[in-house]
Order: C-alpha cells, then structure tokens, then sequence
C-alpha cells in the first residue's frame, strides 16, 4: 500500500496547502505577465485556471513550481516561503524516451536516490491506477498519445505530492481521448484524494472537472473572477449534459469573453 | 502502429490487388538491396579488367584487378602485419578522439566560462590541414608513435566534441524543469538526461570520427615518411611507390579501403545496438 489515499473533508474545513498573496512578475522590466494574483489552495482542491493564451496562467504555474520566482508578493507554502512537495503535468507527456515506462515513473524516486526494487511497489501501483500495469517495460513511443498522458500522471502521483501542478495536459488529444482522460482523473482524485491545480483553456474542461474555477484575462495577465462550481462528485457523462453544468459553463464564457473584450 | 493498436493477428482476409503489388515490390526491393549493389560492383571490376587487357595497358601504369588479388595474396606477409599497425594507431586515435572529444564536451557544457575560452582552440586545430601542421609535429615530438596518434586525433576528435555539445544542449526544456522540481543534482541532471540524450548526436559523431582517424592516421604516416620502422599500410605504399610496384600499391590501397568500410559498418552496428529500442532514427514506419 503505497499511494496515500487522503480523505477530502468538506469545504471549510480543509487545511491550507499553500497562499498566493498578491504576486506580481514582470519580466525584462516593462512586460507585466501577472498582476496582483492572489490564490488559497485548500487540501484536496481542484482548482482551474482558465483563461485565453498571454493571461499568464502558466507564468503562474511555474511561479508556484518554483521555476521562476515572483517580483513582488508572496508565496506560502502552509506559512512557509519554500517551494513545497509537489510534480507537475506538462502539455507534452515529457517523458525520457530512452527509458521505459517503469523507469520514467521511477524518475522522482531515483532523483532522491531510491533504487527502483525499494519502490517497486509503488510504481506498479500507480500504473494500476492509470491502468497500464501491462506496459511496464513498453518504451514512450510505443505508446498512443492518450497512453504517454496516464504515464505522466502517474508520475505525478507517485510520490504522493502536496500539490499536484498540471499545465494543459490534456490540449493536445484529441477530444474522445481528452473526455476519457478527464473522467479517468476525477476517478483518481476520488481515490487518492490529492490537490490539483489545472490549467487549461477550455471552459467545458474547467467546469467539468473542478470545484473552483479562477478565470484570467490578459496583459496584464491578471485574476478577473473566482467563482465555486458547486456540483456533487462523482462527476459522469450525465453532469455534462445537465443543466446545470450549461449554465456554469455560460457563466464561464460571459467572464471569459468579457475579459477578452477588453482587449480585443 | 502503437501496443495498444496490435491486437490479434487478422484472420484471413482477402489481399486486394493493390497489397499484393505492394507485397511483391517489397520481396523484389529487399532480394535488390543487396544484388544490385553487388552486380554493379562486379560489372565495374570486369569493365576494369577489359579495359586493361584490351588496351593492353602494362602492370606498372594499371594493373588489373585480378592481379591486384592475387598480389594481395602473395604480399599478406608484408602487408597485413603493415595493416594492423595502421589499424592500431586508427583505434588508439579514435579511442582518445572519443574521450577528449565527450570529455570536453561535457566540461562545456558544464560551464560556459570554459567553452567560450576554449571553443576557439577547437574550431582552430579542426580547420587547420593535417597535412601542414604534421611536419611540425615530428620536430617537436620526438616518438613516432605518439606523433601518429597526435595527428589521428587532431582530425577525429572534433566531431564527437560538437556533436556532443550539441547534444547535451538538447534535452527537452520541459525535462529539464522536472528534474529542477525534483532537485536533481548536476551530475544526475548529466547522467539521467543530458548523456542519453546527447547519445545519438555522439554516435552520430563517432561515425564520423571513424572514418576520420583512419584517414588521419594514413596521413600522418605519409607525412613521417619512409624512415621509420615498423610501418603501416601508407608506409608500404610509399615505398612499392618507389619501387614501382603498382599492383602491391593497389593492394594495400584496397586493404586501406576495406578498412574504413569495415569500421564504419562496426560503428554503425553500435549506434543501431544502442538506439534500436527507443530513438526515431531507428524506427520502420509501418505505414
């Protein structure tokens, strides 16, 4: 028993994971990419950032990754100024492909210096969990797009990070796959009880899969509104075609294209 | 086609005429692969040998293929110890080639202080001919072997060392964020993800470099001339050269050019050892 299945507690009650307080990031001086962005991450979240390119959703990302660091505004890891434990998700499945998918997954481990027999375990049961327990020894580009995908989540997870960070995993399959892909993940959340923040540029993708969706609009890349979507996990095919799930995504768009008739 | 893709094979299914062209073309291209090659090359010896008898051409001008076989032969005594000299200085060279070739290219990339300071010299010592700087070498280095070797290695080293720079740059950005988020260490970021990927460009290199010192180590033996002991494949063809023993120059010529095929074939067969699994260049589209 390797991966830590966490319980999610309702709203209000789950301990913050980490605090955005009004960070700012310009770069080269004069190009402001993020502007008084301010984010409370809760244990068990999942959180989307939603916005057209350019409102600096990813800037935001790596900002939390730790990859680049705010010019003004803190970061808090439960209090704490360090980047805390977490993986990412890339666009691209970014694996090693001189290595098999064990040993990509194995990745995180071996950069700590934990032999792959001493984690062996865990690796096979993350692959159980996205279901490719069979392609153990496969090499990435045996493997269909959708595939790659389960194999980087499963690196993600495997860990058991704080936070998960995911960068619009899914914008590159095509749709059946992405819908699949985006049951697969609720499924896992409701599992394992991990913290998500997601980042894409599909209002459906946004709704469907999170409790609170953050939009953003561009230059300055900046957070417009920040509303709950209060729909019940588990989450099927019947909430996408609710009525409910309509009007979230319509209030999505109205923010949306509100945002981008500001520039426009 | 992916894993997921290959399911059981078909049942029998009726081949259209199409496939069964496509089917036929492809048994005719995999039997010409090979026969062509071999036709051609067997018509041109032949060509050769006509036109040597027919022209009546004598042996110290063009000699003809046959006897330049049949000198192989008899000359093994001279020439295959000769063979193996050269061979040893083409493997040593390109041994040093690959170590201070990778080596520096490891130690560039590790800090760019050094390959700005550095990068220079090597563009320098690459674009300068062999030939003009290996008289100098022997005035200054007064052991014959190490001179040899200097040569090869100045005209090997260069491609394993660019090529190489070139691919440990190459690691995928976004992996290269994965192993910043997970604090990788610069030697695991080196050893988990810049040495294999730079793999393919370095084999790419080697290929190169073999090919490289062989000629290399032929050059330089020219340079030092007929005065030394011990010599190899050029050595023995300077000096059948004197003697006007053309069809001994043929062969050692010939010997010289298997060798180089011979390497080059070794070569490849590491890259495709080492690539096969995992890397694009080593993979059959399907379709």
């Amino acid at each position: 028993m390797a991966v830590i299945r966490r319980a999610i507690q309702s709203l209000g009650q789950r301990p913050k994971v980490l605090e955005m307080a009004r960070v700012d990031k310009t770069f080269n001086g004069n190009v402001v990419a993020l502007q008084h962005m301010s984010l409370t991450v809760n244990e068990g979240d999942f959180i989307s950032l939603l916005g057209p390119s350019g409102c600096g959703k990813s800037t935001a990302l790596r900002l939390l990754a730790g990859l680049s660091h705010p010019t003004a505004g803190r970061i808090l890891w439960e209090g704490a100024e360090a980047t805390g434990d977490l993986s990412v998700v890339f666009q691209e499945p970014t694996l090693m492909p001189w290595a098999t998918v064990a040993q990509n997954v194995w990745l995180p481990f071996r950069l700590r210096g934990q032999s792959y027999n001493s984690v062996k375990d865990e690796v096979l049961e993350v692959l159980r969990l996205v279901g490719l327990e069979k392609f153990l020894n496969a090499y990435p580009r045996e493997l269909s797009g959708g595939m790659k995908m389960r194999v980087s989540i499963a690196r993600a997870l495997v860990t058991n990070p704080r936070l998960i960070l995911m960068d619009e995993p899914f914008a590159a399959l095509d749709e059946i796959t992405r819908h699949k892909l985006n049951k697969d993940l609720l499924d896992l959340k409701a599992k394992i009880g991990c913290t998500i923040i997601f980042v894409t540029h599909s209002v459906f993708e946004s709704v469907f899969l999170s409790d609170r969706v953050v939009v953003m609009a561009a230059r300055p890349g900046r957070v417009i509104q920040e509303f709950p979507i209060d729909a019940p996990y588990p989450r099927g095919e019947a909430f996408r075609t609710s009525a409910e799930y309509a009007a979230h995504c319509r209030a999505a768009s109205d923010a949306l294209y509100q945002a981008m008739g500001e520039v426009a | 086609m992916t894993i997921a893709e290959t399911g059981a094979p078909a049942a029998e299914v009726a081949v259209d005429l199409e496939e069964q062209r496509r089917a036929r073309n492809q048994r005719v291209e995999k039997i010409g692969r090979w026969l062509l090659p071999v036709l051609v090359m067997a018509a041109a010896i032949l060509l050769w040998d006509r036109i040597v008898v027919w022209n009546a051409i004598p042996k110290y001008i063009l000699p003809g293929p046959f006897l330049v076989i049949q000198t192989l032969i008899q000359d093994a005594g001279i020439l295959f110890p000769a063979l193996l000299v050269t061979l040893e200085i083409t493997l040593m060279a390109l041994s040093v080639a690959v170590i201070g070739g990778a080596g520096l290219a490891i130690l560039f990339t590790q800090n760019r202080w050094v390959e700005m300071s550095f990068y220079p010299f090597a563009v320098i010592l690459q674009v300068t001919p062999v030939v003009s700087v290996a008289p100098l070498i022997f005035i200054y280095v007064s052991n014959r072997l190490v001179g040899l070797l200097l040569c090869a290695w100045l005209v090997a080293f260069f491609p394993v060392l660019s090529n190489t720079t070139l691919g440990l740059r190459s690691a995928d950005h976004n992996l290269r964020d994965m192993f910043s988020i997970y604090g990788a260490t610069r030697w695991q970021r080196l050893r988990y993800l810049q040495i294999p990927s730079a793999l393919p460009y370095f084999l790419g290199g080697l290929r190169i470099a073999g090919g490289l010192s062989l000629i290399g180590a032929v050059v330089a033996e020219y340079v030092a001339g007929t005065g030394g002991i011990g010599s190899g494949l050029a050595f023995r063809i300077l000096e059948a050269g004197y003697r006007l023993n053309i069809p001994r120059m043929f062969a050692a010529l010939l010997l010289i050019a298997f060798t180089g095929v011979a390497i080059f074939a070794v070569l490849s067969f590491i890259s495709h050892l080492l690539l096969h699994k995992w890397h694009e260049s080593a993979v059959k589209r399907e379709t």
